[in-house]
């Protein structure tokens, strides 16, 4: 009896041993909406209907899963979508029709976000900026920066060698027929953040700075170098975002707007915590995915893109509402 | 033990003063600025009056704000709410002076209704306010834009009165904001209702604690922040003649008007600021947009020193404390 009692208090004491207690909804809510696209649109079970989903909702799971990494340390990163167009605009600057460059602007590009991501993180760590209003102004001053870079009309195109990550497709494969190069980078940041962000000490600190900084502190967590690697790798993500963004679109002054806000609904979706603690890199990219199927859902059954601002709205709003609910039910905090 | 408590005080002496001592700065500068190119036209009361009328939209809509970043929230919606509010009185008017005080009432309505709502999905359902205001704004933006092209509409000319009007050789908008930000002082530091948004922005559990019933104070500062922003809707319709649903947006007064209230000294986490904060932001900002017109900046490099002007402003006193900020 008193065994019985031990075992039935540890089942539901199990979800606080840090595992994810059962399988995040986020997979259930995108496998349905899976299966509506594809009654809606037989020919999404086609290679090319999926590969073509998969690729278009490439940039936007790398950036969820850049920004559940700032989510998770407790702040939020504003600054990528503005990020994603320096990338674009700062590329075809660059290259000048040139298709010899690409091999140095890309890692031009990357250092550019890394100095987006030191800067973003200095701030908030050592002049203590709230991470809203310091991301903010960062997202202003790389607006601004792209504008005065291009002098206000971005002019120009990509050359086939840059725009090779976000459009071509490897012919030939079997079974699938065509794969993608967008999907393989996605596979291949997504797998790199998941085992940053879960196995490794940096993604625990990170889990606990969100959790409680100043018990992460007085453990001897280092908090700013945490914070700032957080910042970091979403602005890295967010370049890797910019460069896929610029195979598949021209090159204009507003690719990346409204991402940085897309990002962070993905996250939610994925059942992260704002104001940090909770979040995991598998569930924000599903909810990139599932964001960009509603999307895809919503054009499937003709709705005008006004409907699909509206809808965006109320799930975002629903998908905390249920987390919430499911968190208080857990009786966890 | 005296030098103790001073040294204790002088920080938060410094902290209380600064958006004082900011604002100082900016004027310093651009009467500098405005002397040292010799356009003493700039220096003149018309001048500070005419400073003070361009920021009229986001000084409505930043008291607003205050409420709702005081009290431990933040409202997003509110350039949406803008817009709306402008798009909506135009269509009810639509050139109609007898239309007018029909379609102030529905517009301070829907202000109210928002807020309302922003304010039970922020309490009862337990959003975060950031996501709850964020998903509000997308809906409104919705509903916005698939009624766009049915509304038409303009404000009758009498209406403009609000925008151009003067009242005793003063702008009677400047004279509206100010009537605003006093009422809104009175609220904050005479009555009840202003000493509980402090206390449930400064800590929410013992404020409930205390017997304060603080979903209401939350419900009501939501209120108050989206009547202000339709307010200010109101008041852009008049100066423009007929609303769009882009009026909100473009002149982002949702990330302006929480920058603005940041500056102002009032922090995000809530319970600590006040209204005078936020009016010197309103001021500084202002102010900095016309320094850099007296100065020729290009449009663009504008852009980029405003970002950079608004983190080291906040910087300039989130620097000295000791709190570990997300």
């Amino acid at each position: 009896m008193s065994q019985q009692t031990v075992s039935s208090q540890q089942a539901p004491g199990a979800p606080r041993s840090g595992r994810l207690p059962k399988i995040n909804p986020v997979f259930f809510v995108l496998a349905a909406l899976l299966v509506a696209i594809t009654l809606s649109n037989p020919n999404f079970v086609e290679p090319t209907g999926y590969m073509n989903f998969l690729k278009r909702a490439a940039p936007l799971a790398i950036l969820a899963a850049g920004q559940i990494y700032v989510i998770v340390s407790g702040g939020f990163d504003l600054s990528v979508g503005s990020l994603i167009t320096l990338t674009v605009v700062g590329s075809s600057m660059l290259l000048n029709n040139n298709a010899d460059a690409t091999w140095w602007v890309i890692p031009i590009m990357y250092a550019v976000g890394l100095a987006v991501g030191v800067v973003n993180g200095l701030v908030v760590s050592f002049l203590r900026v709230p991470s809203l209003i310091a991301t903010l102004g960062m997202m202003i001053t790389l607006n601004g920066a792209a504008f005065m870079w291009s002098s206000g009309s971005p002019r120009g195109y990509l050359p086939e060698t840059f725009r090779f990550f976000g459009r071509v497709n490897i012919q030939g494969i079997p079974l699938i027929q065509f794969l993608p190069v967008a999907l393989l980078v996605m596979l291949a940041a997504g797998s790199y953040l998941f085992w940053l962000m879960h196995r490794t000490n940096l993604g625990r600190m990170l889990h606990a700075i969100g959790d409680n900084p100043r018990a992460a502190q007085m453990s001897g967590v280092p908090i700013e170098r945490v914070r700032i690697t957080a910042f970091v790798v979403s602005s890295l993500s967010a370049v890797t975002a910019g460069i896929l963004l610029g195979g598949f679109a021209g090159v204009s002054t507003d690719v990346g707007v409204g991402y940085e806000l897309q990002a962070i609904t993905a996250c939610v979706i994925g059942g992260a915590q704002l104001l940090g603690g909770r979040g995991s890199v598998p569930a924000s990219i599903a909810g990139a995915l599932t964001l960009t199927a509603i999307f895809t859902l919503l054009n499937f059954i003709g709705l005008p893109k006004p409907v699909r601002d509206v809808v965006q709205g109320v799930i975002l709003i629903v998908a905390v509402v249920l987390a919430t609910y499911r968190r208080n039910r857990a009786g966890g905090t | 033990m005296s030098t103790a408590t001073l040294i204790k005080r002088l920080p938060s002496r410094i902290e209380r003063y600064s958006p004082a001592l900011l604002l100082a700065a900016a004027l310093l500068i651009y009467v500098a600025i405005a002397l040292s190119l010799g356009l003493t036209r700039f220096l003149t009361p018309e001048a500070a009056i005419s400073i003070l009328n361009r920021s009229i939209a986001l000084g409505m809509t930043a008291v607003g704000q205050t409420f709702a970043i005081l009290v431990g929230s933040i409202d997003l919606s509110v350039a949406h709410l803008i817009s709306a509010s402008a798009v909506v009185s135009s269509a009810i008017m639509n050139g109609d002076p007898a239309m007018m005080a029909p379609a102030v009432v529905v517009v301070l309505l829907m202000g109210a209704l928002v807020g309302t709502l922003n304010g039970l999905m922020i309490t009862r359902l337990e959003v975060n306010p950031l996501i709850a205001t964020l998903g509000m704004a997308l809906i409104i933006q919705g509903c916005l834009a698939s009624f766009h092209g049915k509304f038409g509409g303009s404000v009758p000319d009498a209406f403009q009165f609000f925008a151009y009007g003067t009242v005793l050789g003063l702008p009677f908008s400047l004279m509206v904001l100010a009537v605003v930000v006093v009422a809104a002082w009175v609220v904050l530091r005479f009555t009840r209702f202003g000493s509980n948004v402090y206390s449930v922005g400064g800590n929410r559990d013992t404020a409930r604690a205390a017997g304060i019933k603080t979903n209401r104070v939350v419900i009501a500062s939501h209120i108050l922040c989206s009547l202000c922003a339709s307010l200010s809707g109101l008041y852009l319709a008049s100066r423009l003649k007929s609303g769009s649903p882009w009026l909100g947006t473009e002149g982002a007064y949702d990330l302006e008007s929480i920058a603005v209230v940041v500056i102002g000294g009032t922090i995000l986490s809530g319970g600590k600021g006040g209204i005078w904060g936020t009016v010197a932001g309103v001021v500084i900002f202002s102010l900095i947009d016309s320094i850099f017109n007296l100065a020729g900046v290009d449009a663009f490099a504008k852009q980029v020193m405003r970002g950079i002007i608004i983190v080291a402003a906040v910087a300039f006193y989130a620097v000295r404390s000791k709190r570990i900020v997300a």
